[in-house]
């Protein structure tokens, strides 16, 4: 059968299902993507979008419906399927052990490339991801940028008809994701391929040329990102209240009615509403905080929010209160309580953070803002004592926490980057082990469990399995846990890693809100947006700091002429471009 | 280009691949050639089910000459290291406190019932917490005694009292050395290693770090990545054989008294069947952990203890005898004893061949039900 569809579904479901639990993962699907266009796969965590993916290259057999790739039967022919489309999933299996041309080498022979062609091809895949130099190198030791590339050059050795892309540019930082969208659309340009990908940021979107939005298995809508946007002209603005800080400002207009979304951007906030124009502001700052409110040009991702996040949404403002100090004295807020000087650490003759210097005083939002790779972790656990520095000097509320005794180490609070908690636990067990392990009994301990259900809004959950929560409910509870005792500063190592927009938001709002309340933050992070959360932060690449200060710092300081209004990854994309500059310079 | 040059190419292409990662990665060189080599060394050198060097305490009441001859019996004997003690009580304590491993008591009359042609005037002790040595002990000590006792006779001038003289004749290994039997019936365990355990995990961490899905997607066969798999396992296997029988023939002078083709055809044929397990776990398992696991209880074990390599399956309760005619490493171990230390017995070889044959069969045939190229 001839279609005019690169990709067609028609009613689709497949379900999984793992002890008595049963997931729908794609739930009656039927859609249509066009030749020659970029097609972005849109919706939160769970929404199936990786299923649909396998569905679409025969990975998977769904339970009912058909699947039509290129006109071919993908259910009746994956072979046929398997040997015109290029898919990437979102871990691109490249072998680690062996090199760049190794990698490429296989994949041009399972593709069945003939000699001839490849030396032309190779070339121009080389120059196009800029990994010339580095053919002989093991693929293990590329970066992360680096690996999405070659992993997109190995799919497209054999240049596909369909191109399907998991999540290629999740954890790369800001040039390779730019590079890698540059070879994507030559791809579209130059041999007429169709693309279908699917990303976790949101800004990526506008690049598409059409967006499928999907939630629960389902389709909710399909067109270009304009068509999801408009509709929202008249329900955003900016916010801004010279007395009161940006932070305070988006958690009290997140608890209004009538407020779908306010987060901070820039040195402004970004408000939805739910209808056309702004609720009457006034009952809520009365003191007449001189607000200024202008009308914003909407985005894809407000649309995105204002679709997906409403039943979502909290309204209670965030009782955090039982959170010791509240409004720090001047004092107090000038202290420094960590300081970090030379650090460095060497794994073998890999140098994985080299010379980091900064302070963090208390009460502040502090983050370290990198790509996958760039010595953020490390970074952290070495401040948390878990890890031995090689050289340099750090100490964390006045001690060195690798000798320091458990007093002091009850000063901190630790969320590890993967899930840490005990996933055949329920999460009131979960909270209740870690609660004594802090050392809370009786009163107290009952106490900080209760303020945790509720906070956190898991007492529906108390008695599930905290392996079986939702992604975005697992970071909650673990974030819960490294509160139990009430800590004075709190590590949170990439919380918001693979979280989707929405729960990462509310993760957000809940950082915000224990800043607020007096507790040091220290935030690691590959969202460049989130650096805006921050007071103050760093930019690491290749575990060297390439740029300290506020946001609002950073970006005025690589303000242009041409670039009036920087964004955090225009300062991210600078840096690094001066850096690599520089360097040339000095060669 | 043609469809069976494609496939000639991808086929090349996944075994290059897999060679390179076999050489550069170290586990895979330690199970296939270190491990051998350590296990060789281990049961060659370390492991002995020989009663040698049996302290034995000698106990005499009277000395004489008579006993004197005995006790010289039991010192040039290469199996005993003799302890003279006074007393019996001595012995006992000396017995309980592991000094020694058996005690021979010869009392105050023994030359007088020597004499007088009555029964062995002897007493034996030994210590039966380890069954096997202990009855290898006594055995001995029956030995030396009987042998001594005939010559003593025969000095004296009359006959030994014991009509029939029992003469023991050891065929195949004739000094009775468990290394004989040991070393070939490793190389069964060795290969198991490279086969199943080895096999299966590398698949497993192939669905570990995503780089199956990446090869599924390609317009691969799966009958492809499966030779890939066992092309190059089958040869790094069979080194580890070569390298074991070099070892066993040259390091610890196993007579290899049947043909080395033959060798080479039987141990090609249970790799195959190790190799169908290995394949076969990778087909369940897709991790490293579970995949290791289900290998060790399912394939290397077995071959270890259930094989006959180290425990006489005939000595076996019958159902545990039943059970191990499902263990492919028990024919394998039949072929290597009888290769080694008989010789090429063809009725033998070729009744094992046939059951590792079926195996292969039987495992081969679920492969190819069970593969296929989807995630689940």
């Amino acid at each position: 059968m001839k279609t005019s569809n690169a990709l067609e579904l028609e009613s689709v479901s497949k379900t999984f299902s793992s002890g008595n639990r049963t997931v729908v993962a794609v739930d009656d699907m039927s859609l249509k993507i066009d030749y020659g266009k970029v097609t972005g796969l849109i919706g939160p965590d769970g929404a199936g979008k990786t299923t649909l993916m396998r569905l679409a290259t025969g990975l998977l057999l769904p339970d009912q419906g058909r699947i039509m790739v290129l006109g071919i039967d993908a259910v009746q022919n994956p072979l046929r399927v398997q040997s015109s489309v290029g898919y990437m999933p979102q871990r691109f299996g490249l072998y680690e052990d062996l090199t760049v041309q190794e990698n490429l080498d296989l994949y041009a022979d399972l593709q069945g490339v003939s000699d001839k062609d490849r030396t032309e091809r190779y070339q121009e895949l080389m120059h196009m991801t800029g990994l010339a130099p580095f053919t002989n190198r093991l693929s293990g030791k590329l970066s992360g940028g680096m690996k999405q590339k070659l992993g997109l050059a190995c799919t497209l050795i054999h240049p596909p008809r369909l191109l399907i892309l998991d999540e290629p540019t999740v954890g790369v930082d800001p040039v390779s994701r730019r590079e890698l969208w540059s070879i994507i659309y030559r791809q579209v340009q130059d041999e007429g391929m169709s693309v279908l990908l699917s990303t976790a940021y949101l800004d990526e979107a506008e690049r598409c040329d059409e967006i499928i939005l999907m939630h629960q298995g389902k389709r909710l809508g399909q067109g270009a990102p304009r068509s999801f946007s408009q509709p929202l002209k008249g329900r955003v603005f900016h916010i801004s209240a010279p007395a009161i800080n940006k932070r305070s400002l988006s958690i009290r207009l997140n608890s209004i009615p009538g407020i779908t979304d306010a987060i901070i951007e820039g040195e402004k906030v970004r408000v939805v509403t739910e209808t056309e124009g702004m609720p009457d502001l006034v009952a809520y700052f009365p003191d007449d905080s001189n607000l200024k409110i202008e009308p914003a040009e909407p985005i894809f991702e407000d649309a995105f929010i204002a679709t997906l996040g409403t039943e979502k949404k909290t309204r209670v403002p965030y009782d955090l209160a039982p959170l010791q100090q509240k409004n720090i004295s001047r004092q107090e807020a000038s202290e420094v309580v960590i300081e970090v000087k030379n650090l460095k650490r060497k794994f073998g003759d890999f140098i994985a953070v080299n010379d980091v210097s900064f302070q963090v005083k208390r009460g502040e939002i502090f983050g370290l803002l990198g790509a996958n790779g760039a010595g953020k972790s490390t970074t952290f656990r070495m401040l948390c004592g878990l890890l031995p520095v090689t050289t340099g000097t750090v100490r964390t509320a006045g001690h060195d926490l690798r000798t320091a005794s458990a007093e002091a180490r009850g000063k901190i609070g630790y969320m590890a980057q993967r899930f840490s908690l005990y996933a055949n636990l329920s999460v009131e067990q979960n909270l209740r082990f870690f609660a004594s392990a802090y050392g809370l009994a009786r009163k107290r301990k009952k106490t900080r469990i209760g303020w945790a259900l509720s906070t956190f809004e898991l007492a529906p959950y108390r008695d599930t399995i905290a392996g079986d929560l939702p992604l975005g409910f697992k970071q909650r509870l673990a974030m819960a846990a490294s509160l139990m005792h009430e800590p004075e500063i709190l590590f949170l190592d990439e919380p918001t890693s693979g979280v989707d927009p929405l729960a990462r938001r509310e993760f957000w709002l809940r950082i915000n809100t224990l800043a607020e309340s007096g507790v040091t933050v220290l935030v690691t992070t590959h969202f460049m947006d989130e650096a805006n959360y921050c007071d103050r932060l760093i930019i690491m690449s290749e575990g060297k700091v390439l740029a300290e200060g506020s946001p609002a710092e950073l970006k005025s300081s690589i303000q242009r002429p041409d670039l009036p209004d920087p964004t955090m990854e225009d300062v991210f994309i600078t840096l690094i471009e001066y850096g690599k500059n520089t360097e040339g310079q000095a060669a | 280009m043609n469809r069976s040059l494609r496939k000639r190419m991808r086929l090349k292409g996944l075994i290059r691949k897999e060679s390179l990662q076999i050489l550069r990665d170290p586990s895979s060189i330690a199970i296939a050639f270190i491990m051998p080599v350590i296990l060789l060394l281990l049961f060659g050198y370390g492991v002995s089910l020989d009663a040698k060097h049996i302290r034995l305490a000698t106990v005499v009441e009277q000395p004489d000459t008579n006993t004197a001859g005995l006790i010289g019996a039991f010192q040039h004997s290469e199996y005993f290291i003799p302890v003279l003690y006074h007393t019996v009580q001595d012995a006992e304590i000396a017995l309980m406190e592991h000094k020694v491993d058996g005690i021979v008591w010869l009392r105050n009359d023994f030359s007088d019932r020597l004499l007088s042609r009555k029964t062995a005037p002897i007493g034996v002790y030994v210590n039966g917490v380890n069954a096997n040595q202990a009855r290898i002990s006594v055995g001995y000590i029956q030995g030396v005694w009987q042998t001594w006792l005939s010559s003593f006779s025969r000095d004296q001038g009359h006959d030994l009292k014991t009509p029939v003289m029992i003469e023991p004749r050891i065929w195949f290994n004739a000094a009775v050395n468990s290394r004989y039997f040991l070393v070939p019936g490793l190389i069964a365990v060795i290969m198991t290693l490279i086969g199943a355990l080895l096999t299966s995990m590398v698949v497993a961490r192939e669905w570990e770090r995503g780089t199956m899905e990446a090869l599924m997607v390609t317009p691969i066969r799966i009958s492809e990545i499966l030779l890939g798999k066992l092309i190059p396992y089958f040869i790094l296997g069979m080194g580890g054989m070569f390298l074991s029988v070099a070892m066993a023939v040259w390091l610890f002078d196993v007579p290899l008294r049947g043909s080395f083709l033959a060798l080479t055809a039987a141990s090609a044929l249970f790799m195959m069947v190790a190799l169908g397990m290995g394949l076969l776990i990778s087909t369940v398992a897709k991790n490293q952990f579970v995949a290791g696991q289900i290998a060790i209880i399912t394939t290397f074990l077995p071959a270890f203890i259930l094989s006959g390599f180290i425990f006489q399956i005939s000595a076996m309760p019958e159902p545990i005898q039943f059970i191990t005619h499902i263990i492919p490493a028990r024919y394998f171990v039949a072929i290597l004893q009888t290769i080694f230390l008989a010789g090429d017995i063809w009725p033998i070889i070729l009744s094992n061949c046939a059951a590792l044959l079926i195996m292969m069969f039987v495992f081969f045939g679920i492969i190819k039900k069970k593969a296929h190229k989807r995630l689940i």
